[in-house]
């Protein structure tokens, strides 16, 4: 039952082979388990979870069930939870307890999902190995020396070790898709927009974005359907009509289903940089693309390398702007000593904050700052232009992007923990996406000569969920790379 | 770049961030490596290339001028450091 999809799990809740509270209990028993080795979770909410399972066992019995009545998830710690502790893996919100939900947190109640608890994270969802959570490092389920990715590391070890069958994620540079890669499972970073970022605390407004992580792309395709639509209180969230994207993946039933699909390959994502085991198995999934009828095309993204010099002066302008809430006034961590009120508000936010945070609101600060605004931010959201152009200019010539979704495997806990730029480089692949506010995916294509997972992204032009979404599947449902396990899941 | 411990000293004072000395050190030298990353940059003409803020470039949705929210003070206070008769308390600010 643990490693069943989403859809064997709602024919089981609606044949009453198990009920909600049973299939709780049960993922909730493998955090009591496993959790204490992985640390995927910063707060487990037994009791919420089976009051949730309860009213999704009545909806049942009512015939009233959606696709998620019953299914359980984990949430990543930076939606707030109403009446739960909401605490971006931060000191700074180490007892915050949200007096909201987030919309995304509403919606999925609405739903009748049940969730389990918050799920580990970067703090403040700035990272990309998890290891700046004050509430400790996550560790990687296929090799509990190994990180497990970051910012949403939690949300990907708890649904690769089957702690849950799904979880939420945000992706502000990689976030959901890096730790998925790492973890060996599916994640998918929808077009900026899509989902509400009401009650998602923010990092950088301008490319923070909700997304969803499952075994594989149907599992994905059913959660993000369920996260998605407009919401009036996130003054960015577009207005137009949900998608079904479950429904998107029925394709045809025939040996070559993605006949016609054209499949760019950047000149620059395959060049120097990515490992070799990593470079062999992207390699082999996209001759399985074509296997399956899709046909490839070189394309260009010249200004790729330049995603990561712009978007780290871009994310960190707008983190600094947006973490001066945390001030020690309103809720929050303040210092026990202080004297007036500048030093209450440096002492609060000294001790509240680690040592990554405090980095990149002080390189935001800077930038922002005058006599560098126009060196340094101006010059950014010009690259951040042309980055997107580029993107624009490659999907003329394909339908959708493919390359490596990470340079390399899960690198070994503490590794580039002491180098931030060892640690930015990482994110080569993924940056770029949210630069441009495209959507991304990506899905797990084989193990390195380590015996970590490897990941492909798929990114699409905007809007393209359902594309990136079927393509996955058609993938899936021809290989078995999704259904690879860890030893503690198996 | 390279930047001197009195300008990091200056962006912490301007993020409300108190650093001690031997902090200052430290996080000197790691922002020196982002900067040296950022730097590159600075090699690309961007020349009429229009700075791109947001990925949704049209204007900002308005909504009716009407109270949407009701008074939840006692929930949202409940979450605050100090607070006293609806007020947060904060050091003495005017004498």
């Amino acid at each position: 039952m643990i490693n069943a999809s989403l859809p064997e799990l709602r024919r089981a809740l609606d044949a009453r082979q198990i009920s909600a509270v049973e299939l709780a209990g049960l993922f909730l028993d493998r955090i009591d388990a496993l959790n204490p080795a992985l640390n995927a979770f910063i707060t487990v909410d037994r009791e919420g979870a089976l009051a949730a399972a309860r009213a999704a066992d009545a909806r049942i019995a009512a015939g009233s069930a959606g696709p998620l009545t019953g299914i359980p998830l984990a949430h990543k710690d930076v939606f707030c939870t109403e009446g739960v502790l909401t605490t971006c893996g931060s000191k700074m919100l180490a007892n915050f307890v949200s007096p909201y939900d987030a919309h995304v947190v509403s919606l999925l109640e609405a739903a009748g999902a049940v969730s389990l608890g918050k799920a580990n994270m970067d703090e403040f969802a700035m990272g990309s190995s998890n290891e700046s959570s004050y509430f400790g490092a996550v560790k990687n389920p296929w090799n509990l020396g190994r990180i497990p990715g970051g910012s949403s590391g939690g949300s990907a070890a708890a649904v690769a070790a089957r702690l849950a069958p799904i979880a939420t994620g945000t992706d502000t540079g990689g976030s959901v898709r890096q730790p998925a890669a790492y973890c060996g499972i599916t994640g998918i970073k929808p077009t900026y927009g899509l989902v509400s970022r009401y009650g998602m605390i923010a990092y950088a407004s301008s490319l923070d974005q909700g997304g969803a992580f499952g075994a594989s792309a149907e599992d994905c395709a059913l959660l993000l359907g369920a996260m998605t639509g407009f919401d009036a209180r996130d003054s960015t969230s577009l207005e137009r009509p949900t998608e079904d994207y479950a429904a998107a993946l029925a394709g045809p039933a025939c040996a070559r289903p993605l006949e016609g699909l054209r499949i760019g390959l950047p000149r620059e994502f395959f060049a120097e940089g990515m490992s070799d085991d990593v470079r062999a198995a992207v390699e082999a999934a996209v001759e399985q693309y074509r296997v399956l009828g899709a046909t490839t095309v070189e394309v260009s993204l010249p200004n790729a390398k330049l995603a990561i010099p712009a978007y780290y002066v871009i994310a960190p302008a707008e983190c600094s702007s947006n973490l001066s809430r945390f001030d020690g006034v309103r809720y929050g961590h303040r210092a026990a000593d202080y004297g007036d009120l500048a030093d209450m508000y440096a002492k609060s936010r000294a001790e509240g904050f680690g040592a990554e945070v405090k980095r990149r609101i002080l390189v935001g600060t800077y930038v922002l700052s005058h006599g560098y605004y126009d060196a340094y931010y101006l010059q950014a959201q010009r690259l951040r232009r042309l980055i997107a152009q580029d993107f624009q200019a490659a999907l003329q010539h394909c339908d959708l992007i493919a390359g490596p979704t990470t340079p390399t495997t899960a690198w070994t806990l503490g590794e580039k923990a002491d180098d931030p730029v060892q640690m930015y480089l990482s994110d080569i692949y993924t940056i770029a996406v949210n630069l441009a506010g495209l959507p991304g995916l990506s899905h797990p294509v084989g193990f390195g000569a380590d015996g970590l997972p490897v990941g492909l992204q798929l990114i699409g032009d905007y809007f393209a969920e359902s594309r990136l979404l079927h393509a996955a599947h058609r993938f899936q449902h021809a290989t078995d790379w999704h259904a690879r396990r860890p030893a503690c899941a198996a | 770049m390279s930047l001197s411990n009195d300008q990091v000293g200056h962006i912490a004072r301007l993020a409300r961030i108190a650093l001690s000395d031997t902090e200052l050190e430290a996080t000197r030298a790691k922002l020196d490596g982002i900067f040296g990353l950022i730097e590159q940059m600075q090699a690309v003409d961007t020349t009429g290339v229009e700075p791109m803020s947001h990925p949704q470039e049209f204007p900002t949705r308005l909504r009716p001028d009407v109270v949407t929210e009701t008074d939840r003070r006692d929930a949202f206070q409940k979450v605050a450091p100090q607070t006293e008769a609806g007020l947060y308390l904060v050091p003495k600010v005017i004498e």
